[in-house]
C-alpha cells in the first residue's frame, strides 16, 4: 500500500538511521525495556523510519501557534476534600505478583 | 551586594556561600491531591491506598480543591503572583515507590510565581529572599529497606498526598540564614493554616542547594542535598558542604554537580547521584486532567480572608504593645505564642510580660522539657503576677519566688502570694523603723555617704530589704532612706 | 435460531418487551454463536455462567416491567474495559492474570441498562494497531472473506484495534459492542467488518477504567449493526462522571429522536462539506467511487454538498503518530511488575522492570514506547512533542473554521478494504496509513461515525464517515441514517454464525 500513497510516506531512500543504538540502549534504559541484542538493527531500522516520517512536520508553519493544552476547552474540575476510599490494603494488594504483610515487595533498592 | 560579614575565610581567602532551598510542605487536606484516600500519617501499610494512588489500570486523577485553595492562600501569604492559568504535568521516572511511572506535577506553568519573605536574623537585621515559584504536586510512597535481606518493602500511604514545593531565589549567604528563612516559612505556613509544618513527621522537608564563589565572580557548581527534615539538620548539612566544597576548591578540584544526602549520624553529606545518572524526567502535561483556572474574583476572597501573618503580627506588637523587635519577633514565631502572650498582655505592662514570658516562663519551659501549650501556668496567671509587680504587692526578685512556686503546682499567684506570706511591705511606718535600726547601726557609713559617698546607698538599700525579707517595697525604701539620708 | 441472531439490538429489545423471546434464551443463542465462531479468536474469555444469571436477571426484570434501556442484550466487551471480578489484560502478556477489583464506567452503564456480558473480547494489545495483530492473544479472523480477486481465499484481517470486536459483531457472536477509539479503533474495523462504528465526542464517555492508549484520544464507542443500535448503544455508554477530568457535562442530544426525524424528513438543507484533501494519490477506485455515491444519496435525501478545504491534514498522521506514542509512553509506566500482572524477576529493581517490561510487551507496544520516549526526552521535546501540539490545534482549527459553514463532512473510512493477515508490509508506518482518515477526528476531539455502503468489486465491506462537530453526535446519526437508508447494506459475512 506504501506506493500509492506518496505524500505519507517515509523517505525510504534515506539509509541514515537517525536512531542509532546508543540511542536505542539510552531511551530503552529510560523507558526499562529489555531489548534484545539481535533486535536492535531492525528497531534502529524501524524507529528511524517513523522519526524521518513524522519529520516532515517541520515543513509546517507553527511560528504563531499556541501548542494545543486541551481538547475541551473547558477547565479542571474540582472534588471536595473528602475521604472517600481506602482501608482496603487487602484489595490494594490483590493483585500483586509478590506481598509480605500488607507490603508490596520488589528487589532491593540500595540508596 | 556581597555582605561581608557573611563570607567565609578560607585557606586561599574568602568565599562566599550562595543558598536556594527547595521546601516540600504537606498541604494540610484530609485527602490525596487527586484521590479520595485519607493523607493522615501513620496508618497500618497501605491503609491509606486508593485505586488511584496504586495506579491501577485505567484509574484517573480529581483534584482537590481544598489542596488547590491552600496552594493560593500559601501564594498570597507569601506576596506572590497567583496564576490564574496553570498546568500539571508528569515528571517521567521510574522507582518502586513511584506506582504510576511519573509524579503528577507542575513544571512550566505553577499555581504561584514569585513572592519574597523577610527573614531577621540574630543581630536583628532583615534580609528580603525571593521566592521563585511554588507549584502543587504529588508526594511519592515509601521504601522500606530493613525489613528483608534481598528486598525492599513499599507503602504506598504517602503517595498522592498533597505537597507544595516552594522554591526560593538562591538568596541566601549563610545557614543561619537558610534556618531563618525555614523557620520563617515555616511560621508563614502555620499561621496560615495551610501545612502544619511538623517536620518530624516529614510535613515539611527541604532540599538545599549549595555553592560557593568568591566575591564578585560567577555562581559556582551547586550541589543539592535532599530530604533535610530539621532546621538544624538544614544548617548542619549546608556547613559541612560549604566546608567540603571549599577544601575541594581550595585544593585544585571541582565541583561536581550531583545530588547529595545528609547524614545524621556523621553530620556529612555523601553523594546519592552524580549527573551521569541524572533524570530525563520527560515532563509534559498530564493528559488525564485539564488545565487549572481560577477565578480572580475567588483569589480576592482569599486574600481578603488571610489571617495575620508573622510579620504583620510583629510590627502590631511593636506599636500596639510597644515591644522590642527582639521580643515581637519572639512571640510572633508562632501563632499559638502570640495568642498566649496576648492572652496574658491585655490590660497589664504588656512590655513586662513579654519579658517574664521569653525568659523567665521560656526558660523554665526549656529545662522542664516542655511546650507553650503544656505551660502549668496559664496566660492570666502570668499576667496577674505581673500585675502584682506593678500594683507593688511584690517585688521583681519575690515575683521569682512565687512564679517557681506557680511552675510547680499551677497554683494562682495570688493564692502563693498569700499562703507564703510574700505580700510586700509598703507600710511607711514599719519601713521607716527598719531603715531607722540600720541607720542606727551604720552611722560611720551614713557619715561617709554624707561625706560624699553616693555609691553607698545600694548598700542601706541592701541593708533594708535584708531586714525586710525582701518584701519591703523597693520604691517606698528608695524613697524614705533618700529623704532621711538626705535631711 | 437464525432469527433470533438475525434480530438487531432494537428488535431483539422489542422482541423482549413483547415476551416473544426471553433473555435467557436470546443469551443462550449468543454462547453457542460465539461457540460455533471460536475459530476466529475474537473472544480471549467467556463468561458463560455470569452471562446466564445475568440473563435471567433480566427476565425478572422484564417480567416485573423494569426493563432497562439494553435489557438482556448480550454483549462482548473489549478487554480495554476493566470488569470487576473478570480478568482485564489488554491482550497483553504483562496484564495476564489481572482481575480488576472495579468496573469500568462505561461497562458499568451498560451492566445498568440491563446488558449481557457474554466474555472479554480480542483486541490488539493496549488498542496499539489497525489489524489486530499485535494481540498477546494472537490475530482475528474476520468473518468476511474475499469473493473473487487476490484475497480470495485468505483469512483478512478485521481491522484494529477493536479487530475482535468487530469480528464478533461481523460473526452475530455478539450483539453489541463497545469499543475504543484512538486513532480510528472503533470506525476502521467497523468498515472492515460491514458495521456501524461511532467515536463521540471527547469526554462523552468515560475513560475512568479503559486501560489508557493515549489519554488525550481514547474515546469509547458503539460498534453496531446498524445505526438505530448505534444511536441505542451510545446513549447507555455516555455519561458524564466526576471521576474522570475529562469528563464533558453536556446533555446528549436525543439519538433515537434524531434518528426518527431523519428517517420521516430527510435531511433536508443539512449542508455537507467534502473534503479536497481527503482525496489521495493511489486511492483504490471503488474507494473514490463510494465517496461519490455517499455524497449523491445525502443529496437525494436533501443535503446541499460542498467542497471545503483541512488545509493540515497532511500532518496528522505524523502528528498522531508523536502524540499517542508520548502519552502511551508515560500510561504504560504503571506495568512495572510491582502490583499487578507479569513479572519476571531481577536482581536489581531495575533488571526486574527492564526483564518484565522486555518480556511483557509485545514489539509493536514496545516499539511505540520507545518513540513516546524519544520524543519527550531532553532535546526533542520542542522538535516532536510541541510541534505536534501545535499542529494539532491548527487542526482543530481547520474543523472550527469548516463547521461554521457546514454540519458535518463526509469521507471514507479507510484508504483500502480489509486486507490479509500477515500480508501487510512489515514497515510499520505503512500500517499507520490505515488510520489516514479517521486520526484527524481524534485529534480534534470531534464524533464521527462510519456506516457500511457497499462491497468492493471482490465482495469485502467498505464504510463512509461522517464527521461532526463536538457535541453533535445527533447530527452523525441523522447523516448515518441516511446513508445506510440509501446505501440498503444487508449483506452477511460468510462467517457469520447461524
Amino acid at each position: 500500500m506504501s506506493d500509492k500513497t506518496p505524500d505519507y510516506n517515509p523517505d525510504h531512500n534515506s539509509d541514515h538511521n537517525v536512531i542509532d543504538k546508543t540511542t536505542i540502549h539510552k531511551i530503552a534504559k529510560l523507558a526499562r525495556i529489555e531489548i534484545a541484542p539481535e533486535r536492535e538493527d531492525a528497531l534502529c531500522g524501524e524507529l528511524s523510519t517513523i522519526i524521518s516520517w513524522v519529520e516532515q512536520l517541520g515543513e509546517c508553519d507553527t511560528a504563531h501557534v499556541e501548542p494545543l493544552a486541551s481538547v475541551t476547552g473547558h477547565s479542571l474540575p474540582m472534588r471536595d476534600d473528602v475521604v472517600t476510599s481506602g482501608d482496603d490494603p487487602d484489595a490494594v494488594l490483590s493483585n500483586a505478583p509478590e506481598g509480605a504483610s500488607h507490603f508490596f515487595v520488589v528487589p532491593k533498592v540500595v540508596e | 551586594m556581597t555582605d561581608v560579614s557573611s563570607l567565609i575565610e578560607g585557606r586561599t581567602g574568602k568565599w562566599e556561600v550562595v543558598i536556594g532551598l527547595e521546601v516540600h510542605a504537606q498541604v494540610s487536606s484530609q485527602a490525596k491531591l487527586f484521590s479520595g484516600a485519607s493523607a493522615a500519617f501513620g496508618a497500618g501499610p497501605n491503609e491509606h491506598v486508593s485505586l488511584v494512588d496504586a495506579a491501577m489500570p485505567g484509574m484517573l486523577p480529581v483534584i482537590n480543591q481544598f489542596c488547590v485553595e491552600q496552594a493560593v492562600k500559601t501564594g498570597l501569604g507569601l506576596n506572590a503572583e497567583i496564576n490564574l492559568f496553570s498546568i500539571f504535568d508528569r515528571k517521567n521516572y521510574f522507582y518502586a515507590d513511584l506506582p504510576q511511572g511519573y509524579q503528577i506535577s507542575q513544571f512550566k506553568q505553577p499555581i504561584v510565581g514569585e513572592g519574597s519573605i523577610t527573614i531577621t536574623l540574630a543581630d536583628g537585621s532583615t534580609r528580603d529572599i525571593g521566592i521563585e515559584r511554588l507549584h502543587l504536586e504529588q508526594d511519592a510512597g515509601k521504601s522500606m529497606h530493613d525489613q528483608h535481606p534481598g528486598k525492599s518493602y513499599i507503602d504506598l500511604n504517602r503517595s498522592g498526598v498533597a505537597l507544595m514545593e516552594i522554591v526560593s531565589r538562591p538568596d541566601m549567604r549563610s545557614a543561619e540564614e537558610a534556618a531563618a528563612y525555614v523557620s520563617k516559612l515555616r511560621a508563614i505556613l502555620r499561621f496560615l493554616g495551610t501545612c502544619d509544618g511538623n517536620m518530624e513527621q516529614g510535613s515539611l522537608r527541604a532540599d538545599c542547594n549549595v555553592s560557593v564563589r568568591r566575591p564578585g565572580d560567577e555562581l559556582g557548581t551547586r550541589t543539592e542535598t535532599k530530604n533535610l527534615n530539621s532546621i538544624r539538620f538544614i544548617a548542619q548539612a549546608i556547613n559541612s558542604e560549604v566546608a567540603r566544597q571549599i577544601e575541594i576548591i581550595e585544593d585544585g578540584g571541582t565541583i561536581d554537580q550531583e545530588t547529595r544526602l545528609f547524614d545524621t549520624s556523621t553530620g556529612q553529606t555523601r553523594t546519592m547521584r552524580s549527573k551521569e545518572d541524572a533524570h530525563d524526567y520527560r515532563y509534559f502535561p498530564d493528559p488525564d486532567l485539564l488545565p487549572l483556572e481560577l477565578d480572580a474574583a475567588w483569589v480576592e476572597t482569599l486574600r481578603q480572608s488571610l489571617p495575620e501573618l508573622p510579620d504583620a503580627l510583629r510590627t502590631r506588637l511593636m506599636d500596639e504593645f510597644g515591644l522590642s523587635a527582639y521580643d515581637a519577633g519572639l512571640i510572633s514565631e508562632d501563632r499559638d505564642t502570640a495568642a498566649w502572650y496576648e492572652a496574658a498582655a491585655a490590660g497589664r505592662d504588656a512590655k513586662l510580660v513579654a519579658n517574664w514570658m521569653t525568659v523567665e516562663l521560656f526558660g523554665a519551659l526549656n529545662r522542664m522539657g516542655l511546650d507553650l501549650a503544656d505551660s502549668p501556668v496559664s496566660p492570666d496567671q502570668l499576667g496577674k503576677l505581673v500585675e502584682r509587680i506593678g500594683d507593688g504587692t511584690i517585688s521583681g526578685r519575690i515575683a521569682k519566688d512565687v512564679f517557681a512556686i506557680m511552675l510547680e503546682d499551677g497554683a494562682d499567684p495570688d493564692q502563693v502570694i498569700e499562703e507564703k506570706g510574700f505580700k510586700q511591705v509598703s507600710d511607711t511606718g514599719a519601713i521607716e523603723a527598719m531603715i531607722d535600726t540600720v541607720l542606727a547601726e551604720n552611722t560611720d557609713k551614713v557619715d561617709e555617704y554624707r561625706g560624699g559617698k553616693d555609691k553607698l546607698f545600694g548598700f542601706f538599700v541592701g541593708q533594708v530589704m535584708k531586714a525586710s525579707k525582701g518584701q519591703a517595697n523597693p520604691n517606698v525604701v528608695n524613697d524614705l532612706l533618700r529623704s532621711k539620708l538626705n535631711s | 435460531m437464525s432469527d433470533i441472531l438475525a434480530m438487531t439490538a432494537v428488535a431483539a429489545r422489542q422482541a423482549l418487551d413483547n415476551k416473544s423471546i426471553s433473555a435467557v434464551e436470546l443469551t443462550e443463542a449468543y454462547i453457542k454463536a460465539g461457540q460455533d465462531t471460536s475459530e476466529n479468536n475474537a473472544y480471549v474469555l467467556t463468561t458463560p455462567d455470569k452471562a446466564m444469571d445475568m440473563a435471567k436477571a433480566s427476565d425478572a426484570r422484564l417480567a416485573r416491567g423494569d426493563a432497562g434501556l439494553l435489557e438482556g442484550i448480550p454483549i462482548g466487551v473489549k478487554d480495554m474495559f476493566c470488569t470487576k471480578g473478570v480478568e482485564t489484560t489488554a491482550s497483553s502478556r504483562i496484564l495476564k492474570g489481572f482481575v480488576p477489583t472495579y468496573e469500568s464506567t462505561v461497562t458499568q452503564n451498560l451492566w445498568q441498562d440491563g446488558a449481557v456480558m457474554l466474555g472479554k473480547i480480542n483486541c490488539d494489545e493496549f488498542a496499539m494497531g489497525s489489524a489486530n495483530e499485535t494481540s498477546a492473544f494472537g490475530a482475528v479472523i474476520n468473518p468476511w472473506t474475499a469473493s473473487d480477486g487476490p484475497l480470495k481465499g485468505k483469512a483478512l484481517t478485521p481491522g484494529g484495534s477493536s479487530g475482535g470486536s468487530a469480528a464478533v459483531m461481523a460473526a452475530r457472536s455478539a450483539l453489541l459492542a463497545p469499543g475504543t477509539d484512538t486513532g480510528g479503533s472503533i470506525r476502521q474495523p467497523a468498515a472492515f467488518c460491514g458495521l456501524v462504528g461511532l467515536k463521540p465526542t471527547y469526554g462523552r464517555c468515560s475513560r475512568l477504567g479503559i486501560v489508557a492508549f493515549a489519554s488525550s484520544l481514547d474515546q469509547a464507542g458503539p460498534i453496531t449493526r446498524d445505526v438505530a443500535d448505534c444511536a441505542l448503544m451510545m446513549t447507555s455508554m455516555a455519561s458524564y462522571d466526576k471521576g474522570d477530568s475529562t469528563s464533558i457535562d453536556a446533555p446528549m442530544p436525543d439519538l433515537m429522536a434524531a434518528l426518527s426525524k431523519a428517517r420521516n424528513e430527510g435531511v433536508k438543507n443539512m449542508r455537507i462539506g467534502i473534503p479536497d484533501e481527503y482525496t489521495i494519490d493511489g486511492m483504490p477506485e471503488q474507494i473514490v467511487t463510494l465517496w461519490e455515491q455517499g455524497r449523491q444519496w445525502l443529496e437525494d435525501a436533501g443535503a446541499i454538498c460542498v467542497p471545503v478545504s483541512l488545509p493540515h491534514t497532511k500532518y496528522a498522521l505524523p502528528a498522531y503518530y508523536i502524540i499517542a506514542p508520548a502519552e502511551a509512553s508515560s500510561n504504560l509506566a504503571r506495568y512495572d511488575g510491582v502490583r499487578y500482572g507479569q513479572r519476571v524477576e531481577g536482581a536489581t529493581l531495575d533488571e526486574m522492570y527492564a526483564k518484565t517490561r522486555g518480556a511483557g510487551f509485545g514489539d509493536e507496544v514496545k516499539r511505540r514506547i520507545l518513540i513516546g520516549t524519544y520524543v519527550l526526552s531532553a532535546g526533542y521535546y520542542d522538535a516532536y512533542y510541541i510541534k505536534a501540539q501545535k499542529i494539532r490545534r491548527l487542526i482543530q482549527n481547520d474543523f472550527h473554521q469548516v463547521f461554521s459553514d457546514v454540519d458535518a463532512l463526509l469521507t471514507p473510512s479507510t484508504p483500502s478494504v480489509a486486507f490479509a493477515l500477515g500480508d501487510e508490509d512489515k514497515d510499520p508506518v505503512s500500517m499507520f496509513l490505515n488510520d489516514v482518515f479517521t486520526v484527524p477526528a481524534n485529534l480534534a476531539g470531534i464524533p464521527a461515525i462510519s456506516v457500511p455502503a457497499g462491497l468492493s468489486s471482490d465482495g469485502l465491506p467498505l464504510g463512509l464517515q461522517l464527521i461532526a462537530p463536538a457535541l453533535r453526535e445527533d447530527t452523525l446519526i441523522e447523516g448515518a441514517a441516511m446513508l445506510e437508508k440509501a446505501a440498503g447494506f444487508d449483506h452477511v459475512a460468510s462467517g457469520a454464525a447461524s
